[in-house]
């Protein structure tokens, strides 16, 4: 690999833009998709492979090519410094995730309680301003408070986040949908967002919610039918539900 | 702060690094794998010349051998490609006995 070919991938990289590596395996001759203009063989597979996220191997014209795709990080934005956060952060970098906390509580968004996280203290309407969740964002919002978590919902449901999720109860969720829908989003758009959030395995301390949450954006993210949002029962007009009902 | 998503970010930063440094640098990357082969096509490898080693290329059954072609290469300035497998008789000295076949790319920087 030439010096010059590593700088620039690793500049691409540095500016989170999708970068496919091309190496000719009978020489080690490379080329970068999409920088480079390419045979459409080439180009074609590139574009395939960082769709899959996966390497592979082709052949054209007698020679075969690594093509190597190095997508942009997948990132999680948390709207909330809580514990349930404090207890994601662990996880994420390990499982591939940048994460993002935002929360203009400075009492709460510190790096005393978050290190390792890239920490913002701005308004959520503001920081998602400037984050633009994309297809490899996931958006959780975990503050309870409808000032805080709103215009991250807001915000989310204009992206194309691969994951959308609120913690909440039911009832707390049934109010949200209800502001979310005088805001102008529809029940097609609010039912992208995962609330209760997190996979059912009656979590129920801040790590536990943590897991189940970072398990759900993961099945979300691989494609598993656990990531789909389920679909909510009805608001039951504040009544509690208790025990099986038919 | 940004996090490091993957491994095979570091290991190109080091790279870079352990080269700006005026390091003799080679890189190896799992290119084709088939079977029970523990680590994915794309997964890397940087060693130098004067024996640092960051990434890897299997579960340690190969690095052995992929660091000694990586020296020839860094030698030569030639890249080799490298088959590993059960049916190889050098895999099998080398010991990847999960049973999986993998090829490696090694490339010297330049």
């Amino acid at each position: 690999m030439k010096a010059q070919i590593l700088a620039r991938l690793q500049a691409e990289r540095a500016a989170q833009r999708p970068v496919v590596l091309l190496t000719r395996m009978s020489d080690g001759e490379q080329h970068l998709w999409p920088q480079e203009a390419l045979p459409t063989a080439l180009a074609e597979a590139a574009r395939d492979a960082l769709g899959r996220e996966k390497a592979t191997n082709v052949d054209l014209d007698g020679e075969t090519w690594f093509v190597h795709p190095h997508n942009p990080p997948l990132r999680i934005i948390v709207v909330g410094a809580v514990h349930i956060a404090q207890a994601m952060a662990p996880m994420a970098a390990p499982l591939g995730f940048e994460m993002i906390v935002v929360d203009p509580r400075r009492a709460f968004a510190t790096e005393e309680r978050l290190p390792g996280v890239t920490l913002r203290t701005d308004w959520p309407d503001e920081a998602m301003a400037e984050l633009k969740p994309d297809g490899r964002s996931a958006v959780v919002t975990l503050t309870h408070d409808p000032k805080l978590d709103d215009p991250a919902l807001d915000a989310a449901l204009r992206s194309a986040a691969f994951y959308i999720g609120a913690l909440g109860s039911r009832r707390t969720h049934a109010k949200r949908v209800a502001r979310l829908k005088e805001l102008g989003h529809g029940d097609e758009a609010i039912a992208r967002i995962h609330a209760p959030v997190g996979l059912d395995i009656e979590a129920v301390t801040a790590p536990e919610i943590a897991l189940s949450v970072m398990a759900e954006i993961v099945a979300a993210r691989r494609g598993a039918a656990l990531g789909e949002p389920r679909p909510l029962p009805a608001p039951q007009d504040g009544r509690v539900s208790i025990g099986i009902s038919a | 702060m940004t996090a490091d998503t993957t491994q095979s970010e570091d290991i190109l930063a080091t790279a870079a690094a352990w080269k700006a440094a005026g390091e003799q640098v080679a890189i190896a990357t799992v290119v084709e794998t088939w079977g029970s082969s523990p680590r994915p096509a794309g997964s890397r490898l940087a060693v130098t010349a004067s024996g640092k080693l960051t990434g890897s290329v299997s579960g340690g059954c190969i690095e052995g051998a992929v660091a000694d072609a990586a020296k020839q290469a860094m030698a030569t300035g030639a890249p080799q490609l490298l088959d590993f497998g059960v049916s190889d008789e050098r895999a099998w000295e080398v010991g990847l006995s999960c049973g999986g076949k993998v090829k490696v790319f090694v490339e010297p920087l330049t």
